[in-house]
């Protein structure tokens, strides 16, 4: 049943990942995307990480993939459609380039052994549910880069607003 | 048990797609998506192995990285609106006004 679940998740993660990087509408692309990142939440749900799957589909289908479609609908997107997603000139390069990459990572993962093994087991985890180990660590040795990635968030939100206002007066727009 | 590397390898596809993605695409929100794409991938990859390493750090640096793509996509999505009011285009091929 877990083979099942992995070849039927990844088979379809990289199918529609392939069908993100070649649509020629980008609407598409990015509801594409939508179902990509329920997939990558049904990975997370295999490897036992329940709390990760939520925040995967309440932060990205629900708040990324709206902030993308509200940008695309603000944009003209019509010429793309007309003359095709990709660039002219160097698309074989990227192709082998990205091989090349691909055959690296492949030897990385070939050569790959894992370090020693830590405390959560997953006996452990299951016990005390994920959503309470996760929260232990982060509030606990993690409570610097938490806050840190709080205070991220507030300079993209005052970020956000000052770029996508429009100016009005003052400065030449 | 499903072997760790089968996810690396699945990890590792994704990845590159997302490079190729990232290099060829011509809208500047697809790049994007390609960069998202790419955030996904390693995110699967921290997750398989903090798994397998019996660790919960692995999946706590997920939950930074996903905070971490919340606000870059913000500010990005920010910057391609402020771009297309002063350029009226998200292609990179328009984008020449360096070129002299």
């Amino acid at each position: 049943m877990v083979y099942l679940l992995f070849f039927y998740f990844s088979i379809v993660v990289i199918g529609l990942a392939y069908k993100v990087i070649t649509a020629r509408n980008p609407v598409h692309g990015v509801l594409t995307m939508l179902a990509l990142f329920f997939h990558m939440a049904g990975f997370y749900l295999l490897l036992n990480a329940e709390f990760l799957a939520a925040v995967q589909i309440i932060v990205y289908c629900g708040a990324i993939l709206v902030l993308y479609l509200f940008v695309l609908f603000l944009v003209d997107i019509k010429s793309e459609v007309k003359t095709g997603p990709f660039i002219k000139k160097g698309v074989k390069l990227a192709i082998l380039s990205s091989v090349l990459l691909l055959l690296a990572f492949l030897r990385g993962v070939k050569n790959f052994t894992l370090g020693p093994h830590g405390h959560f087991t997953i006996a452990r985890v299951k016990e005390m549910t994920h959503t309470k180990a996760i929260g232990q660590e982060v509030f606990t040795t993690y409570i610097l880069p938490f806050e840190i990635a709080g205070l991220i968030l507030l300079v993209a939100v005052i970020g956000g607003l000052a770029l996508a206002k429009k100016e009005t007066g003052g400065e030449e727009g | 048990m499903v072997h760790l590397s089968w996810y690396m390898t699945v990890s590792a596809i994704l990845f590159s797609m997302g490079i190729f993605g990232f290099l060829t695409r011509r809208n500047l929100i697809m790049m994007l998506l390609c960069i998202e794409l790419m955030l996904n991938a390693i995110n699967l990859n921290l997750v398989a192995i903090s798994h397998y390493m019996e660790d919960i750090r692995g999946q706590v640096l997920v939950f930074f990285i996903i905070a971490v793509a919340a606000a870059e996509a913000a500010i990005g999505l920010g910057l391609i609106v402020t771009l297309f009011r002063n350029v009226k285009s998200v292609h990179t091929e328009d984008l020449t006004s360096l070129k002299g």
